[in-house]
């Protein structure tokens, strides 16, 4: 890592007004809680939290032959999306590993926003560069490859998640009555007080929720609107504390926990987000020579049978005795107030229903695999 | 801000101990317990077992992490708070009260000259 200070995003004044704990977080300062993660995590899944998601990074890649460099580069088909729909996909290195998990939205014909995760926003867009230089060079000089533009907006750009059963209240409350908010997975632009933000349907919670992003200089004042309207709705600022809980119980990986580059799409049981029919893209080759020769490991979920500590990071998982992988992430769901998590295990083991033992200071502790999401409505 | 009680001692470890005859009572500090979050699970130490100073005996997990806590003096642990295995929480709630950990018969009464008191627990943890 490098000793870099970490960054502010536009609303950090914000959140240490508001009493919040900061935490270093892939080269940020950001909220892990405000209160309690508990409550914030009840809130997120009862009424409805606010999230600053500042620090995700905004790529965009605009142009002719933009869709198709990022069909090249991307593993979900980016011909499945129309003007305003988004939807989750890979950036792979050649072996098919994955260097990060993101959403892409196309918001014109040929112009695309990708939100990316804070520590992957710089790899990422050299990443994306890199091959666009060989990707217009292989073309040719006609196809006007040269006008596609990739621009990194993350400094200029923040964003917020306002997730809960209550965001069509709390969305009306901040846009207007007779505003209809964008379908799942769908992006448009509103008006806000005179300056116009991108609202998404989507989330990283598992409930109901919308994602917007705005130019950095208006952060504030969104945030601030978004906490004063939300009063009816019992709506509460969340820190990531809460956004993890949040995402482990749904299942939802996190980068740099339950995918790295030394692990692909398909391991991580998120082949549907894979698109193996398109002709070509980075790391196909290595997926479809995985699926050939068999999966090594797989990423499992598993819920313990008794209660007792925390399942954590790192914590050894066997299975009669035997050593068959390790956990990724772990926590006690504040939904169900019962240890969950999730793990890669190796594949002949990992079967629904099984039965394993998560290594807790040297106790084994028993747990089940158990079909995702792990917390249902 | 944080509640640091005057009739209480310190560890540079965030416990704090009640002195109660032959015997201390131990628990983390308001200031631990903060930092800690929702605290989600304990392990208590095992009834009658022998501590050293500074030997980890117990352990406070909180949602986002695992914490060890330390006897602050040698002593036989005679006493475990069995309320925390059904409310872990109580720890944040009354980290001073219901949210005690366990009781140490101590070994020598000097040994409690060593620790901090609540002034110098103060100026610890105002950085």
């Amino acid at each position: 890592m490098s000793e870099v200070a970490p960054k502010k995003t536009p609303l950090y004044d914000e959140h240490v007004r508001l009493g919040a704990k900061i935490v270093a977080f892939a080269g940020w300062l950001m909220p892990v809680q405000y209160n309690s993660i508990i409550e914030e995590h009840q809130t997120v899944r009862n009424n409805v939290g606010i999230f600053d998601i500042s620090h995700m990074g905004q790529l965009i890649a605009e142009g002719a032959g933009a869709s198709e460099f990022l069909n090249t580069m991307l593993t979900n088909n980016i011909d499945k999306l129309d003007i305003g729909t988004g939807q989750y996909t890979f950036l792979l290195n050649e072996r098919g590993g994955i260097i990060d998990d993101l959403i892409v939205y196309r918001i014109g014909a040929e112009k695309f926003l990708l939100v990316v995760n804070a520590a992957g926003t710089e790899e990422d867009f050299a990443w994306l560069q890199k091959h666009k230089v060989g990707h217009a060079s292989g073309l040719p000089r006609n196809r006007a490859s040269e006008t596609l533009a990739l621009l990194n907006r993350s400094a200029e750009f923040g964003g917020v998640a306002i997730q809960g059963p209550r965001i069509g209240e709390l969305f009306h409350a901040l846009f207007g009555k007779d505003v209809e908010i964008p379908l799942r997975n769908h992006i448009a632009d509103f008006s806000f007080d005179g300056t116009a933000v991108s609202v998404a349907r989507t989330g990283y919670t598992g409930e109901d929720g919308i994602e917007v992003f705005f130019r950095a200089t208006d952060a504030v004042k969104f945030w601030n609107a978004a906490l004063e309207k939300g009063k009816p709705f019992g709506t509460k600022p969340c820190g990531l504390g809460a956004r993890d809980t949040l995402r482990l119980e749904m299942c939802y990986p996190l980068n740099g926990s339950d995918l790295s580059p030394e692990r692909n799409p398909i391991e991580a049981g998120l082949g549907f987000f894979v698109d193996l029919n398109k002709s070509n893209f980075m790391g196909r080759d290595a997926l479809l020579k995985t699926k050939e020769n068999g999966l090594r490991e797989k990423l499992v979920s598993f819920r313990m049978k008794e209660k007792g500590p925390p399942p954590r990071p790192h914590y050894a998982v066997f299975q009669n005795g035997e050593l068959i992988g390790q956990v990724t992430s772990g926590t006690i769901s504040p939904s169900l107030n019962w240890g969950i998590g999730m793990a890669y295990v190796s594949s002949a083991h990992a079967k629904i229903g099984a039965d394993i033992d998560i290594e807790i200071r040297g106790q084994k502790f028993p747990a089940t695999i158990e079909k995702k999401p792990l917390y249902k409505k | 801000m944080t509640n640091v009680p005057d009739d209480l001692l310190y560890t540079e470890t965030h416990e704090w101990i009640k002195h109660e005859g032959e015997n201390i009572r131990v628990g983390i500090t308001d200031h631990a317990q903060s930092e800690l979050t929702d605290v989600v699970y304990v392990e208590l130490p095992k009834m009658d077992r022998q501590a050293n100073a500074k030997e980890a005996i117990a352990v406070v997990e909180s949602v986002k992490a695992a914490t060890d806590i330390y006897a602050p003096v040698k002593g036989i642990v005679v006493e475990v708070n069995k309320a925390l295995e059904a409310d872990p929480g109580l720890i944040n709630r009354e980290p001073y009260g219901q949210g005690w950990i366990f009781v140490l018969k101590i070994d020598n009464a000097d040994d409690l000259k060593q620790l901090k008191d609540a002034e110098a627990y103060r100026k610890q943890i105002v950085v």
